[in-house]
């Protein structure tokens, strides 16, 4: 530019320039944020601005929900305390069975001098919002690190597995479920025991087994459930059910579709298992033997 | 003479920061709400129609700053990859100050005809980062949130316009 404007109607930089500034910091930001993962810091900082909008957000549903409860009539009270009661009672012969069952265990388990496997500590949290990212399918729930919450804990609803706590903030925890494309449930096929890895494939309500060879022994019908060999997951917590056996000679693998058991995109609250399941530690890694030198001279 | 496509032009009260700001926060509350199912995929993104409306209107008021903050906050409340909308919403400020002279030239009709791509091209940059990063197409209904925010576009400029009409007293005939 050979005419400069005069100095009072400098306006700083040009919205170019502006613009390639903020794209190389956007651009930093996302290599940074997605190949080593050193942000937390931030992210925690700005989830501490966002909370109050989230929380403010969530409040109409949330009173809109009261408002309708209030208005329950009380035919449906009725009828839904006939059920429960009645779901009590048999609940209750269940829970006496369990409870001898759970005593048996426990003593034959000391007996094996084995470890206490299924966690204990559990919290409830209510689901905030569904993730709004149409690539991944998460959960934002109520509970974070003020309530003693870890990324990396399982999270379940009254039927089965939802998924699992991948970030926590303060006050909010973000729940991976197992539909997202990225997720991936070590599982046990309850018929036979096979063992698979189930992953999600990214839409709702779907649900595929991984690397699964040919011949497996997998059916439609067939309930899949936490194989436990992982140390996050409790064993034997209902995960999915096949629905789609597909068997082509022309790859590798078999195509096993199934949808998930829980209702991984319709609840209002979920459960944390909140404790660490006592693994025993990992076998140090054997030492290679040390490669024999190379001589010129055979000795 | 003056040709049919040219708006008439307002002249309207200026505006006040805190009003800038209090839409701004509206629209990331809007943006917040539980939607889901079949609403969240046709969900538009309030913040993004915001933030180019003021970059439009009053491009000395907001700019790069704000339009990154508000990317910023809306990727840590999704739990996306940090920096995407601060991306895209960068490009949309840059688009909506380049453009305000122009686009304020036209009638409403033809305000949404510019809005729209500028919308789409703030899709785009979001879609080509998250496939970088690994994620599946997921598909074209992806688009239709911005289709619906250029049709808002108008309810919004009215919305926005109100607090700087000035008052029909009997002084301002």
């Amino acid at each position: 530019m050979e005419h400069s404007p005069p100095p009072f109607f400098k306006r700083g930089p040009t919205p170019l320039v502006r613009l390639l500034l903020c794209s190389l910091l956007s651009a930093a930001l996302l290599i940074s944020d997605a190949r080593y993962q050193f942000l937390d810091g931030i992210r925690q900082a700005v989830a501490i601005v966002a909370y109050p909008l989230q929380r403010a957000a969530a409040a109409p549903a949330a009173m809109l929900h009261r408002v309708g409860e209030f208005f329950v009539t009380q035919s449906a009270l009725r009828n839904e305390n006939a059920q429960l009661a009645e779901q009590r009672l048999q609940d209750a012969a269940a829970l006496q069975r369990y409870r001898a069952l759970a005593a048996e265990n426990a003593h034959l388990r000391e007996l094996l001098a084995m470890h206490q496997r299924f966690p204990e500590s559990t919290v409830v949290a209510e689901v905030l919002y569904t993730g709004r990212d149409p690539f991944t399918r998460k959960i934002v729930v109520d509970k974070g690190a003020q309530q003693d919450i870890k990324a990396g804990r399982p999270v379940i609803d009254q039927i089965g597995v939802v998924g699992q706590v991948t970030r926590v903030y303060p006050w909010l925890a973000e729940v991976t479920l197992i539909t997202d494309k990225g997720q991936a449930v070590p599982v046990q096929n309850l018929r036979n025991g096979l063992r698979a890895v189930l992953g999600g494939t990214g839409s709702d309500g779907q649900i595929e087994l991984k690397f699964i060879p040919l011949n497996a022994d997998f059916q439609n019908g067939d309930e899949l459930v936490t194989s436990g060999i992982d140390g996050i997951y409790p064993p034997g917590l209902p995960v999915a059910i096949v629905s789609n056996v597909e068997r082509n000679a022309a790859y590798l693998f078999a195509r096993i579709t199934g949808r998930p058991i829980a209702g991984v995109s319709s609840h209002g609250q979920v459960l944390i298992l909140n404790s660490d399941i006592k693994v025993p530690e990992r076998p140090a890694e054997e030492e290679p033997p040390p490669r024999p030198k190379k001589s010129r001279r055979g000795g | 003479m003056q040709p049919r496509d040219i708006a008439p032009h307002e002249i309207l009260l200026p505006v006040k920061p805190a009003f800038i700001a209090f839409t701004l926060i509206t629209a990331l509350i809007v943006n917040f709400l539980p939607w889901s199912g079949p609403l969240l995929a046709m969900k538009p993104d309030f913040v993004a129609l915001v933030v180019l409306y003021w970059c439009i209107q009053q491009p000395h008021k907001l700019g790069f700053a704000a339009a990154w903050l508000m990317g910023l906050m809306m990727d840590v409340a999704d739990g996306s990859l940090l920096g995407q909308h601060a991306l895209a919403y960068s490009v949309l400020a840059f688009a909506g100050i380049v453009l305000h002279r122009r686009v304020l030239m036209f009638t409403m009709r033809n305000q949404i005809l510019h809005v729209i791509p500028i919308l789409l091209l703030n899709d785009l940059i979001v879609l080509v980062i998250r496939r970088l990063a690994g994620a599946d197409f997921p598909g074209f209904s992806y688009f239709a949130g911005s289709l619906i925010a250029a049709a808002l576009w108008p309810v919004m400029c009215f919305l926005l316009k109100l607090p700087q009409r000035p008052s029909p007293g009997p002084d301002n005939v």
